[in-house]
């Protein structure tokens, strides 16, 4: 079986197993108390803090843990929406956002907000002009994803948080699938990520806010994470997603100019391989291990439960698959083909052979499916 | 590659006065009224080649994903997208045969 869905989440990295055994010995007490073993839990997380902040390019003290990406989303744009409201109401996303952006987005639309969605072009990619204009001298908060997670498109960060600094409006950049993948690259006021996108436990998730960002809780108090997050902090788990990161990212290096050939070459392949296939995503500015393409006249699930079938583990934007019948907000806003939807993303160590393979079953799985249905060709 | 931006800015609550769209007629409707995508796309690539080239066949779909796929379909597959008919339930696509 060979897995090609590390967009959704990356095998736990042995690096953080080996630290997850660790902490769970010496990191179970509560690091707030002052005894012993509580000290020792402590140090734990702020080491571990201390690690993901120098990766991320920030201060222990602006980086906080949160249980998932996702809360780490709602938060940071909650958060900065609350704490700017006399600023104003007026909220920026990219179209291609992850659905927890607009989700929170959405949410803050029905309590009065207003909401300015930037299109994309073909690729996937914001205009950086079109969104500098988006912003308004009551515009609160920014958000704008590192890269996307349905085609692997990079997004201009480097120029909209240029644009957002002129027009003084603070930018949260989602970074969950490139964190410990590619460099971070800086000027955000706000930063989250994923551990589990990256080798670490699932139930990590980073939020970092600026020091000179204004920033408030939307939920009840707590004292925890500088009273950003709620709740007990799972140690264990957090030092093991600092330990993943490190790891992670050093093999990055390395393994990520690899991955992307492998990705060049299912980007070059699967359209002469198989008729009526169209490879999406922007071919340069990618995500070195994700590819997405859609297969005319398939079923995203069927070529999915085809493909699992022949030992391949991937992923689909098609509506089919989703739990809502609407098709993927990602490839409607890009006016991309909606079903037919594999998107294969490598995870570390996946070996060529796998894509040799992968690349020589898919050409029969489209076809069969596509006789099943009746199309000719 | 068309890189040509798609959808402009959108500002929400957007002032809904959608323009009355029209288009030429079409001369041969399919109806892929209730079926999912995408066999709306499925039964316009099959019968495309009912009419004439330069004329025009509309498919009357309302599974959502069809006010995607069938522009996309008409750019990778080099035909037209002429215009979007809103029906009382779901749309009819017109689409102009090229070759």
């Amino acid at each position: 079986m060979a897995y090609f869905d590390a967009a959704s989440t990356e095998p736990l990295h042995p690096a953080a197993r080996e630290a997850l055994l660790g902490a769970l010995e010496g990191g179970w007490a509560d690091p707030q108390r002052l005894y012993g073993s509580a000290r020792r839990s402590r140090m734990l997380l702020e080491r571990a803090r201390a690690q993901v902040a120098a990766a991320f390019g920030a201060r222990a003290d602006e980086t906080s843990f949160t249980s998932s990406g996702t809360q780490a989303i709602h938060l940071g744009v909650l958060g900065t929406l609350h704490a700017r409201r006399r600023a104003g109401r007026h909220l920026v996303v990219g179209a291609v956002e992850h659905s927890s952006v607009l989700h929170a987005a959405g949410r803050h639309e029905r309590e009065g907000g207003t909401v300015t969605t930037v299109g994309v072009d073909r690729t996937g990619r914001v205009d950086p002009e079109e969104f500098a204009a988006a912003l308004r001298p009551d515009t609160a908060l920014a958000c704008l994803q590192s890269a996307n997670h349905e085609v692997g498109t990079l997004q201009p960060v480097a120029e909209v948080a240029e644009a957002c600094r002129a027009a003084r409006v603070p930018l949260l950049v989602d970074a969950a699938q490139s964190a410990g993948r590619a460099p971070i690259l800086g000027g955000w006021s706000l930063l989250t990520a994923s551990a589990h996108k990256w080798g670490g436990p699932p139930g990590v998730g980073v939020l970092v806010v600026r020091k000179n960002t204004r920033w408030r809780s939307p939920l009840p108090e707590d004292e925890r994470e500088s009273r950003r997050v709620p709740g007990f902090e799972n140690v264990p788990a957090i030092v093991a997603a600092a330990a993943a990161l490190e790891a992670y990212g050093a093999e990055m290096e390395l393994d990520a100019p690899r991955l992307s050939a492998l990705v060049d070459l299912i980007r070059e392949r699967a359209p002469r391989l198989v008729e009526d296939v169209e490879v999406i995503g922007h071919p340069v500015e990618r995500l070195p291990h994700l590819v997405t393409f859609s297969c005319l006249y398939v079923e995203g699930e069927a070529l999915l439960t085809e493909l699992d079938r022949l030992g391949f583990e991937v992923s689909s934007g098609s509506s089919c698959t989703a739990d809502t019948l609407r098709p993927s907000h990602v490839l409607e806003a890009m006016g991309v083909i909606t079903h037919g939807n594999v998107r294969v993303s490598l995870s570390r160590g996946t070996r060529a052979a796998d894509v040799d393979r992968f690349l020589a079953v898919l050409p029969g799985a489209v076809r069969r499916l596509r006789q099943t249905s009746g199309v000719t060709g | 590659m068309g890189l040509k931006r798609r959808r402009a800015v959108r500002e929400t609550p957007a002032p809904e006065t959608p323009p009355v769209i029209t288009g030429p007629r079409a001369l041969v409707t399919i109806d892929a009224l209730g079926r999912k995508c995408p066999i709306p796309i499925i039964m316009l690539a099959e019968r495309i080649g009912e009419v004439p080239v330069g004329e025009i066949i509309a498919v009357k779909a309302d599974d959502v994903a069809a006010r995607t796929d069938v522009p996309a379909w008409c750019r990778m597959k080099s035909q037209d997208f002429v215009w979007e008919e809103t029906l009382p339930r779901g749309w009819a696509f017109h689409v102009r045969r090229n070759y």
